[in-house]
């Protein structure tokens, strides 16, 4: 078998992949052909095309990782570039410098793209602005964003109901402190879902509460807050169950774990209420028993492991498109 | 030998007298000696041309942290002080949250002595209301207060135990001065970063409500009513915290309060960088760790309510709140990084603003940056009358020019307002008849 090229283009008009509040529907279409075209590559016997030959790419976590930091290396090497990972304990540096010196050494080393994971939002804007030539991918900082996982996402349900627009997806759970989520809103909106976010006021913006959302004029006008699940289950195309941290409950957002799983968990009972051809969602890693139920984790209308491998093609898609694309060529 | 200066044709303000009118004003030997709408020039005399500019009393900042001893990394009494002079101040207050803190008289002479050695203005002390300000026991107030401080306060954090502000409160009205407390709960503002709201939500930062400041502000006006002290609430930024001071002032309670510029002219979407509306996309200068302050830049409601309460008086002046930050405490995440603006040399342009677009008239801003602060210390000064210290400002009100913090005098050049176009410029500051600016 011999090595094809891939048919993807390169189409991206950002220079970083921070969050998805400056991508517009064609953007994100975009990013999905060429998706498609990864998850053919991935599909093949040999697993390896010479797109990104000689190009760096590192990995920047600073917080813990397993799915996300190896989806992105793996992604790297089979577009065949060299993926540097490194992690460090970001609670050590009190006053952040090594952030900023970490990035002055990086950009004195010409990698073409740092992905990076920060417990601390805004931390890939920051690098950003410090790297004057190096694309940067945001693979979660802190509660702010997590574009490439809500790529996936949206992805995901394209390629199971064939369309995102108008289908209604309810996400559920603590919103106030997920950054999937708050990707998702706006990668959700600029598709044209309809959002229904459900789970206790303590876990949902105060902003969100005061309705404000709703309101013509707010890109988020397509939401709406319904606090009992079993209301907000009737007719979903898409359950989407976010982590609960067992912090929640030390901070005083919640009572008990017991009662939130018995309000908001996702049972099969409760998922009969979702249209019955409703997908069931999670951006991982799962507390199965408190937001899901382990049989709808692993059941039949679970897509959360499909959602790994799509996330290998999406990050696929982003590191050529940024890495190749016309403005990489240019002064960022 | 006597030196003499006589300031030729300028707008003179003086909110105090009512004064405003284009004279002539002499200083002799460092005091006021006459103003006249045209005095012959004496021999020997300096001549200061102001003709289209603005002459009034040098500004009062109540509320300033010049960092001296413990943070000279970030400013000195000498930095501070030549910064305060560029920014048209003559009169600074010292907040005591230094290392160590001002709590005793040994680090309070210690500031007066770098003081009279170093500051080109006045600089009047503030004491701590507790031992290392951490709220648990009084420091010695009265002996604080024999080396003339003029209030006290644990500024940077606020007294949080009930029993021990209602102590200070007492004690520190047998003495005539005022407890300063920063209103915040620390529990409702655990961790937070920015103000809470649409934009904290947004950018997943962890906000402070503005309940955080009332609840205290609340307590803080029982507590006042119930010693007979004076509270003094520093940097008020909410609409809620001016509603409950309205409302306490009707009631006859002892209870004043300042607000700084920058909660009068920013708002939370500086922080999303510069010019943001709520929706736009986010750029790479967001996060701007230079609108991180505390308290936080509030919504565009709240920044409406200041400007109005101090048109109204419900808000006694304006303060600084000059927070002088290194770089290092800046260049990192906005979590990580410190709280605070340079304030004092882009106070004045800034204000300005309020006036160029119809909010506040030019004698009202200036009375709140004069007169009004003057009036809270109790002193003679802030005033343009004959025979007091010669303590003057000049402000060219049309000239325009660009925040470059390259050029700031100060060491903290932590200003979100870096390459933002001001109108109305510090032409000279005289501190005691001498032109330190």
């Amino acid at each position: 078998m011999t090595i094809k090229e891939i048919p993807a283009k390169t189409s991206l008009r950002q220079n970083h992949i921070l969050d998805l509040d400056e991508f517009n529907k064609s953007d994100i279409e975009a990013i999905f052909d060429n998706t498609d075209s990864m998850m053919e590559v991935l599909t093949r016997g040999i697993r390896k095309v010479p797109a990104l030959r000689g190009k760096t790419i590192i990995t920047l976590f600073y917080e813990a990782s397993t799915r996300t930091r190896v989806s992105f290396e793996q992604a790297g090497k089979i577009l065949s570039a060299d993926v540097i990972n490194v992690s460090s304990d970001g609670s050590s540096n009190k006053k952040g410098e090594s952030l900023y010196n970490t990035a002055l050494t990086l950009q004195a080393m010409k990698a073409d793209a740092i992905v990076i994971r920060h417990q601390h939002s805004g931390a890939g804007y920051f690098l950003a602005q410090q790297m004057k030539s190096t694309s940067i991918i945001n693979a979660g900082d802190g509660m702010h964003a997590h574009p490439t996982q809500s790529l996936l996402d949206l992805y995901t349900i394209r390629k199971h109901l064939g369309t995102i627009e108008s289908k209604k997806v309810v996400i559920v759970g603590d919103l106030l402190y997920s950054r999937v989520a708050r990707s998702n809103l706006w990668g959700l909106t600029t598709m044209g879902a309809d959002i229904v976010l459900s789970g206790p006021n303590t876990l949902l913006p105060q902003d969100f509460l005061d309705q404000r959302i709703g309101d013509v004029s707010h890109p988020f006008k397509n939401i709406t807050i319904e606090n009992d699940l079993d209301k907000a289950l009737n007719g979903a195309d898409v359950v989407m169950a976010l982590r609960l941290q067992s912090e929640r409950q030390k901070a005083g957002h919640l009572p008990s774990l017991r009662e939130y799983s018995r309000r908001f968990g996702i049972s099969s009972e409760r998922l009969k209420l979702a249209h019955p051809e409703a997908i069931v969602m999670h951006p991982g890693p799962m507390n199965e028993g408190v937001e899901i139920e382990p049989d709808v984790a692993h059941g039949q209308q679970s897509v959360i492991e499909s959602q790994v491998t799509t996330g290998v093609a999406i990050r696929m898609a982003i590191l050529y498109d940024l890495i190749t694309g016309t403005h990489s060529k240019k002064e960022l | 030998m006597t030196s003499k200066t006589l300031i030729k044709g300028g707008r003179i303000i003086d909110p105090s007298q009512g004064i405003d009118q284009i004279s002539d004003l002499l200083l002799v030997d460092g005091l006021i000696r006459e103003i006249n709408t045209s005095i012959s020039k004496p021999k020997n005399a300096e001549i200061f041309d102001a003709e289209g500019q603005i002459v009034c009393p040098g500004f009062i900042d109540i509320h300033c942290h010049l960092r001296e001893p413990g943070e000279e990394y970030k400013e000195t009494i000498k930095t501070g002080t030549a910064a305060a002079a560029a920014g048209g101040f003559t009169t600074v207050c010292a907040m005591p949250n230094t290392q160590p803190a001002m709590d005793n008289q040994s680090v309070v002479e210690y500031v007066l002595k770098k003081a009279k050695e170093t500051a080109s203005i006045r600089v009047l002390p503030i004491g701590a209301v507790t031992i290392g300000r951490k709220g648990k026991q009084l420091s010695e107030m009265s002996e604080l207060a024999e080396l003339g401080v003029v209030g006290f306060s644990d500024d940077g954090d606020p007294v949080e135990d009930p029993n021990i502000m209602r102590q200070a409160l007492s004690y520190s009205a047998g003495l005539k001065l005022p407890i300063i407390n920063h209103c915040e709960v620390p529990s409702l503002a655990d961790g937070a970063s920015m103000n809470e709201g649409w934009v904290s939500n947004r950018l997943g930062l962890k906000g402070m409500p503005t309940s955080a400041e009332e609840v205290m502000v609340a307590r803080d006006i029982s507590l006042a009513e119930l010693t007979g002290g004076h509270v003094h609430i520093a940097h008020a930024s909410t609409r809620g915290t001016i509603d409950l001071i309205r409302s306490a002032k009707a009631n006859g309670i002892k209870v004043t309060c300042e607000v700084t510029p920058h909660h009068l002219t920013l708002t939370e979407n500086t922080v999303m960088g510069h010019g943001k509306d709520d929706f736009q996309p986010l750029g790479t200068d967001a996060y701007d760790t230079n609108a991180k302050v505390n308290p936080p830049l509030r919504s565009k409601s709240d920044v409406a309510a200041m400007i109005e309460s101090l048109n109204k008086g419900t808000i006694d002046f304006i303060a600084t709140d000059h927070a002088p930050h290194s770089e290092v405490d800046k260049m990192t995440t906005f979590q990580d990084s410190s709280f605070g603006i340079s304030v004092l040399e882009t106070a004045l342009g800034s204000l300005m603003t309020l006036v160029d677009q119809g909010h506040m008239e030019v004698n009202t801003l200036i009375k709140k940056l004069t007169n009004d602060p003057a009036t809270f210390l109790g002193m003679d000064i802030g005033n343009l009358k004959t025979g007091t210290s010669g303590d003057i400002t000049i402000i060219d009100p049309n000239e325009t020019w660009t925040v470059d913090p390259g050029d700031f005098i100060s060491k903290g050049k932590n200003t979100p307002l870096e390459g933002s176009l001001l109108k109305g410029k510090i032409k000279a500051t005289f501190y005691q008849g001498t032109k330190v600016y």
